[in-house]
């Protein structure tokens, strides 16, 4: 039931609805984007997947430094090479969607963030975090000194059971508490 | 061996079992809940709530197996609209959600075929057959109507463009102005559909006065004779029996001979005014609220850092330039929040703290002495204005002159008031940036203050009031677009051609959202006088948007200070409550209540208040039906007398006083958790410390008697 060779059949137009925080039309034209990401003889395929140099030539993705994490999030490939079927774009449109609730945002903030995908953020993953947050440029950057602050001022607020890293509970803990994680 | 890993359930961030049977958990107290309330002998009584609540867990996959099973049985006997909520909250990829969503409704399938075999024995009642057949019908046209209502959405496109541009603050202003249209047309719907369209339909009188072009500047000559001012509407009911056409004077309410539909105008005007005001209160009201919940946090704790970390990315940015300042700001505000951390122990000396003090209270007193000057100043030009009008020597540009004056002084003074601002020191930008706020909203409550002031008590004075509301609106409206003109455009054409610097002018977006208030309370005080004037601000507001979108994207670039949009949005929508609306609703609440009517026109005319419209069509209520005089029997009792005001405000102060100690107590309780977290992973790392030894010695022990075997075989043989 996955999608047939152009079209959406309306079952699955409204199944997708259902599942996802998506309204129709924000599926059909998530379609119509995505099928212009397919090649001629993809397109007659099935469950088709898009390889991941092709998806951040999006122009929503491509100049986010978070692009190749989100799509490997979002992929349900065998071989965790980020490509991605239809369901799993809708699935990152969903997560992205104003309607969507903190729970999943924040859920799907922490796998982004999460760069070594063992489950927590340590301190490896913070700084590779905050060096996407600052941007390439080197005024920027923070020093290392900064970082090293920075780092343990962060593990000193949010590290409840204070082992040493961020796991779930605690990110969404201290995301509940900050009324600016809209995106 | 291997060494023992012990999972623990709440450290498994990405496990799909772990998922699964969170959700099981969470669908399975849903039910209960729906049901009964769950019994506390449920839980065995363990000291260590982690175990309590999830059961002895541990992630192997065949037990995933299990856990979905039960996920499933719990889903389906779900009411629809839980499971749906359940289904699209769970962080699980579409195809997942699928499968279990099949599996769910196969189940659910096949349980109402039984259902229905058992059902139908008895004879199913045709009520409950149609509820079922409806229920299913209605479902895609549900539906469908849901996202016609989204498409319905006007400006998306734009907004995303400049969402993708700037971020979300400079989006929130544009936000904040499609929310003041949907107020302003459902004011106007009201209106139009009670006022304007009756009295247009049955018109008291013709006028023959031509249009001329300066109507639309002034709102005066022949618009003063038409639906758009209070002085036209009639105060009889509508439609009138007997023909006098001199624009008559006749009060009473003739309703006992009219055998077709008969409208009551001064009731009519009366109530619709108030229930408008009261309807978009109480949407206003509950707007901030929830806003303000959003934005309040129990725990004011000190951990800014983490969370401009973690949630500072605006994911809604797309161009690539835009993406490399926000990078740029992020950095510069990681380092400025570093520095500040480092340096926060050094206390300031009581000689600096003088001095601040006193740079402070200059800025105020130049600030509050400016505003006192303007007001004085608007008041007696009003005054000298007003007599020329009287002498009769009005013209477009002398009625216009009162207007230009008070918009001027709004551009003018929130400028004066950013120089003073400028030479004082602010613990931090955000503190400035209230201040700011508090001291521009100073300005233009005052003058709107001295105005309601002065217009108060002439002849026909509604009208009067009416047309002035106009004016200002119009020229609040000229002096934006002037401002957007030169403010943006001219500065930057300057900027880059004479000053040759490649920096565009920033978009400031709380003096922009001020204005916006302003020209809105302008319009809520003048509805009672003009019910037409809420079409103008929607003409207004319609005209802004195009013309400040086209200005932003043309001459100014993405702001460089931080802004913290959800709280900026719950204090405009603050401002728009409190000061705005309580203050137009105050003003228009006094106006019916003391303030006489004009005798020459109006559907009050012959009344000593408007209030008394109501209070007229009670009495008459009363005599036809006397089983209606307990209604007005509880009126006199209750809302004009001061004993149960006041009992009335003590129950309230008691609801908030204990509502504030719930609070308490639950900060409280989450410090105490936060200890017991923190114990129970001390705990945690002390028993794998222990396992873990305890394992090790079993192991040197193994090892020492194989080696013990070995040496005693050895020895034997030799």
């Amino acid at each position: 039931m996955g999608t047939t060779a152009s079209q959406l059949s309306k079952e699955s137009l409204s199944e997708y609805q259902e599942l996802t925080f998506l309204t129709k039309q924000e599926i059909l034209l998530a379609h119509k984007r995505f099928t212009e990401l397919l090649e001629k003889h993809e397109k007659e395929q099935i469950d088709a997947r898009v390889p991941i140099g092709r998806i951040i030539t999006l122009p929503e993705l491509k100049s986010n430094p978070f692009k190749e994490r989100i799509c490997q999030v979002f992929s349900t490939s065998e071989q965790k090479d980020g490509s991605l079927t239809f369901e799993d774009f809708l699935d990152l449109l969903s997560a992205f969607s104003d309607s969507a609730t903190l729970e999943i945002k924040s859920h799907y903030a922490f796998r982004i963030f999460d760069f070594d995908d063992d489950g927590t953020l340590d301190c490896a993953d913070l700084e590779k975090l905050v060096n996407c947050l600052t941007g390439e440029t080197n005024d920027a950057k923070l020093s290392s000194t900064e970082m090293k602050q920075l780092i343990s001022n962060i593990l000193e607020e949010s590290d409840i059971d204070k082992d040493g890293t961020v796991n779930l509970s605690e990110f969404q803990h201290v995301i509940s508490r900050s009324p600016d994680f809209v995106r | 061996m291997s060494e023992i890993i012990v999972v623990d359930p709440i450290s498994a961030g990405r496990n799909r079992g772990a998922i699964i049977s969170q959700y099981c958990n969470k669908t399975l107290k849903l039910r209960r809940r729906r049901q009964t309330r769950p019994s506390i002998r449920d839980f065995s009584p363990s000291s260590r709530p982690s175990i309590r609540s999830y059961g002895m867990e541990g992630d192997t996959t065949d037990a995933e197996v299990s856990k979905r099973e039960r996920l499933v049985n719990n889903l389906q006997n779900l009411p629809v609209s839980d499971r749906v909520r359940m289904l699209r909250g769970m962080p699980l990829s579409v195809a997942e959600k699928k499968e279990i969503r099949h599996v769910a409704r196969s189940h659910r399938f096949f349980l109402m075929q039984k259902e229905k075999r058992i059902l139908s024995n008895k004879k199913l009642s045709c009520c409950s057959q149609l509820k079922y057949y409806i229920i299913i019908v209605s479902y895609p046209f549900w539906y469908s109507w849901l996202s016609f209502l989204h498409s319905l959405q006007p400006w998306q496109t734009l907004l995303k463009r400049v969402s993708g541009r700037f971020g979300t603050g400079v989006l929130s202003y544009f936000l904040f102005l499609k929310t003041l249209v949907f107020f302003n047309v459902f004011l106007f719907l009201v209106t139009g559909a009670f006022l304007v369209l009756p009295q247009a339909v049955h018109p008291p009188y013709r006028d023959t006065t031509s249009f001329s072009g300066l109507e639309l500047l002034t709102g005066a000559g022949s618009f003063s004779h038409t639906v758009m001012y209070y002085g036209y509407y009639a105060n009889y009911t509508l439609p009138r029996r007997s023909r006098d056409e001199g624009g008559g004077q006749n009060a009473s309410t003739l309703t006992s001979d009219s055998q077709q539909f008969s409208y009551n105008m001064p009731l009519a005007y009366f109530f619709t005014i108030g229930m408008a005001f009261f309807i978009t209160c109480i949407i206003l009201v509950y707007s901030m609220s929830k806003t303000f919940g959003r934005s309040f946090r129990i725990n004011k704790s000190n951990s800014i850092l983490t969370m401009k970390t973690f949630s500072c990315w605006d994911f809604k940015v797309i161009k690539k330039k835009s993406v490399q300042i926000m990078s740029e700001n992020i950095g510069t505000q990681l380092k400025e929040l570093l520095a500040e951390l480092t340096q926060k122990h050094t206390k300031s000396t009581f000689c600096k703290r003088f001095c601040r003090l006193m740079v402070h209270g200059v800025a105020w007193t130049i600030c509050i002495a400016s505003t006192t000057g303007c007001m004085a100043g608007v008041y007696y030009f009003s005054e000298f204005i007003h007599k020329v009008r009287l002498d009769g020597l009005s013209s477009p540009a002398k009625l216009l002159s009162l207007p230009t004056v008070v918009s001027v002084i709004n551009l003018l003074l929130p400028a004066l008031f950013n120089l003073v601002g400028w030479m004082e020191t602010y613990e931090s930008p955000s503190v400035f940036a209230y201040v700011a706020i508090g001291r521009n909203l100073m300005l233009k409550m005052s003058m709107l203050g001295v105005l309601c002031f002065h217009w108060l008590g002439r002849v026909c004075w509604e009208d009067f009031v009416g047309q002035e509301l106009y004016r200002f609106l119009l020229m609040d409206f000229i002096f934006t677009l002037l401002d957007t003109l030169f403010g943006e455009l001219l500065w930057r054409l300057f900027s880059e051609k004479v000053l040759k610097r490649k920096r565009k002018p920033v978009f400031d977006i709380a003096r922009n959202v001020l204005d916006l208030i302003y020209g809105q309370t302008l319009a809520w005080l003048g509805v009672l006088f003009s019910p037409v004037l809420p079409v103008v601000q929607i003409l207004k507001l319609f005209l802004v948007f195009y013309i400040k979108m086209s200005s932003v994207m043309l001459n100014c670039q993405a702001p460089r200070k931080p802004y913290r949009a959800s709280q900026m949005t719950t204090i405009f929508i603050t401002l728009l409550c409190i000061p705005s609306l309580l203050g137009a609703s105050v003003c228009v609440t006094y106006t019916m209540w003391s303030i006489t009517p004009s005798t020459s026109c109006g559907p009050f005319r012959t009344l000593d208040t408007m209030f008394k419209a109501g209070k007229h069509w009670m009495e008459i209520l009363e005599k036809d039906n006397p089983s209606l005089s307990v209604l007005s029997k509880a009126h006199t009792y209750f809302v004009e007398n001061p004993f149960f005001l006041f009992v009335g405000a003590g129950i309230f102060l008691i609801v908030i006083y204990f509502h504030s100690q719930v609070v308490d107590g639950q900060r409280k309780i989450i410090s105490l958790l936060q200890d017991q977290i923190q114990n129970e992973g001390e705990d945690k790392k002390f028993l794998i410390n222990r396992l873990q030894s305890v394992h090790k010695q079993k192991q040197d022990a193994g090892k020492r008697l194989k080696s013990q075997v070995s040496h005693l075989y050895n020895h034997q043989h030799f």
